[in-house]
């Protein structure tokens, strides 16, 4: 069950590099097995966060302070696209991030962020270059606010933008609603139009074999 | 006021409603969820700490494919592979699901083995951990990729809360001049609307190109659609769909095929639907196509020059550039064609299938690959491996020095050990170049399986339309 989300103040980190895929947040081999959990978050950004040699590469914002206390990533466009592996969201969360704020997002890692309690917020690029500016602005000090409530963020020169999210995801987070449960609610509903349609589309339903 | 028809998303879309969640978000049935080795023990097992159980285990089908060794006897498995595979055997035979084996017929790259079974079907709603789970869209599936949690609630419930995207049509008009391919036509559609064209949209594929090509065409075509960041791609059935369909294990058979086929034809979108985007491409002017960067749109066609940094205006896309071309070791404003390669990868979900096979054989008959490269050939699944083999295409690929391996996801991901070393040149029929995507700091180019035999042949990225066949 993820953890609810309804109000953040903290440190923001502008990554504006286009297109970072879901491969570049977290390597495939990172997620070889079963007990990977809480491993990742040293491994987020690996490519871009250590050099050749495995030390830290100075040149990677996160490796500098404040922003290494980043609980906010400022994304460039196309953040998380590639794969669907939900792994990519553990890292990020694992290394502190609550928030995501860009103008786009991978459809699959967008869905997968609102599964663990992670809060991706999707404004015009003018917005994202414009908090970006700000945060740069002090040097990564001044914080950043965001209030799902009232779908507002405060860059830290006070100034404030409006952002659009789909009612029901905003509710889920919260509220950290456990989706699972909620439909099991509604198994006799599911149950009935399985029923309809075995008589609509037999081809699809299989008979059963005993485990 | 005028009702306007309805798009083949919206017809399959709403077959599938269990209950309506909100104006535009809804609790759908799930028809087929698909497993493999990375995630679907984990799920299993998630699920089984819930204390819940498999909703509908006779629609869950699973097979080893990621993280297995694609090496003769899997002998290269690693242990952590090994512990997937046994998990997975554990998991789905406690739970009543059907695994396809490694070595056994059915097993295979999972967005393979879909189609080939027959599990695929046209107006079926396909779920897989996996982003390529668009590709089954290319039989008229609603068909898409989905994280951890969302498998674990399929696996409880059979249903999954989607909201609605949006339509976009991508129509492909004209004839294909010779040398190019699916694989050409889908690059060029994401070099032309870029890596996050499709974001938010079902791409539904259409036009007379689309028509023209033959089922496993159209897997390839779909399996890209989320490199255009679309999740789901779809291509209306047809009798080519149908045809491909007949007499496969789990399609259906005698009077329900008939009855299944009628519903079939009702699928495709009505001709007066209206779609949120459309785009035209004129296939006429596409030549095979080349992947220079980091990310599928940074694509060209095969005689054409790398970008230039120097001559782009803006300054992130400058920098977007300049950061490609680092990773990847090129020159601006070069030719792509001669740059010299040290892998060949011919295999992955979006071009592994026979037809495939049969494209990069046809180059490779007779000839040799150049010295210093190392190429490899992975089949798709267990069944086009033995087909393969039975029409000698193994033997081709061996005779020019290809190696011939069994079937996998193998070097498209590099989950199992099957790697691309640092700074290496690879030519792949893959579908990401995504950075260290075939293992940590390797270079992709992305291409079609007769682009990456001309370019194993040539020891460099080579115009397939130069090799005289």
């Amino acid at each position: 069950m993820p953890k609810p989300f309804d109000k953040l103040t903290a440190i923001a980190a502008p990554i504006m590099r286009g297109n970072i895929d879901t491969d570049v947040i977290i390597r495939i081999e990172r997620l070889v097995g079963n007990s990977v959990r809480s491993t990742l978050g040293k491994w987020a950004f690996g490519a871009l966060r250590y050099l050749p040699d495995g030390s830290e590469n100075p040149d990677f914002i996160l490796n500098r302070e404040p922003y290494r206390q980043a609980e906010i990533l400022v994304t460039g466009p196309n953040f998380g696209c590639g794969s669907s592996r939900e792994g990519a969201v553990w890292a990020l969360q694992e290394m502190g991030i609550r928030a995501v704020i860009g103008s786009g997002f991978g459809d699959i890692f967008f869905a997968n962020c609102f599964q663990n309690g992670i809060l991706p917020v999707v404004v015009d690029k003018a917005v994202v270059d414009s908090l970006a500016a700000d945060i740069e602005a002090t040097q990564g000090a001044g914080k950043v606010s965001i209030d799902l409530e009232t779908q507002t963020i405060v860059a830290p020169s006070g100034q404030r933008h409006t952002f659009e999210i789909d009612p029901r995801r905003r509710d889920g987070l919260l509220q950290g609603l456990d989706e699972v449960a909620l439909t099991l609610k509604r198994d006799d509903e599911i149950r009935a139009f399985q029923a309809s349609d075995r008589a609509a589309r037999p081809w699809i339903h299989f008979a059963r074999t005993p485990a | 006021m005028e009702k306007t028809g309805r798009t083949m998303l919206a017809k399959i879309w709403d077959q599938h409603v269990i209950a309506r969640l909100s104006e535009d978000t809804d609790l759908l049935h799930i028809d087929r969820h698909l497993l493999h080795d990375l995630g679907g023990s984990r799920g299993l097992l998630d699920l089984k700490s819930k204390g819940l159980t498999v909703h509908n285990p006779e629609l869950t089908f699973a097979t080893p494919d990621h993280a297995i060794s694609t090496q003769h006897g899997r002998a290269g498995t690693s242990k952590i592979g090994q512990e997937l595979l046994v998990a997975l055997r554990a998991e789905t035979a406690a739970s009543g699901i059907t695994m396809f084996d490694v070595d056994q017929p059915g097993q295979g790259i999972v967005h393979v083995i879909g189609p080939e079974l027959g599990l695929s079907l046209p107006g079926t709603t396909i779920v897989c951990g996996d982003s390529h789970t668009c590709t089954h869209g290319g039989l008229g599936a609603l068909a898409f990729g989905i994280g951890s949690s969302e498998l674990t609630h399929v696996l409880a419930t059979q249903a999954l809360i989607q909201r609605r995207p949006k339509t976009l049509r991508a129509r492909f008009e004209g004839r294909l001049p010779p040398g190019v391919v699916a694989k050409d036509m889908i690059l060029a559609l994401i070099g032309h609307i870029g890596a996050a064209g499709g974001t938010g949209y079902a791409v539904e594929y259409a036009g007379s190109a689309i028509r023209d090509l033959a089922v496993e065409g159209r897997l390839t075509i779909c399996n890209l659609s989320i490199e255009l960041g679309a999740k789901m791609g779809m291509i209306a059935p047809d009798e080519k769909t149908f045809e491909y369909l007949r007499g496969r294990p789990y399609a259906p058979q005698g009077a329900l095929w008939e009855r299944a086929v009628k519903a079939w034809r009702e699928l495709p979108s009505d001709a007066d639907a209206v779609f949120d985007r459309e785009v035209v491409i004129d296939v006429a002017t596409i030549i095979p196509q080349v992947t220079w960067g980091i990310s599928p749109e940074h694509v060209i066609g095969v005689d054409g020059r790398i970008p230039d940094p120097m001559a782009v205006e803006d300054p992130a896309r400058r920098a977007a550039i300049e950061t490609a071309l680092e990773y990847m070791g090129l020159q601006g404003g070069a030719l792509i064609a001669g740059t010299p390669v040290d892998w060949v990868f011919i295999g992955s979900c979006t071009n592994s299938r026979m037809s495939d096979l049969r494209a990069a054989a046809e180059v490779a008959r007779g000839r040799k690959v150049a010295a210093g490269v190392r190429a490899w050939v992975v089949p798709g699944s267990e069944t086009i491996k033995r087909e393969a083999v039975a029409e000698g295409l193994d033997k081709v690929f061996t005779d020019a020095g290809f190696e011939w391996r069994e079937p996998g996801c193998s070097m498209c991901l590099a989950a199992n050990g099957e790697v691309v070393a640092p700074g290496q040149r690879s030519v792949s029929t893959s579908n990401r170049n995504f950075v260290g995507r075939q293992g940590p700091r390797a270079r992709t180019h992305l291409a079609s399986p007769a682009s990456a035999a001309a370019s194993a042949i040539a020891g460099a990225i080579a115009d397939v339309r130069m090799m005289g066949r």
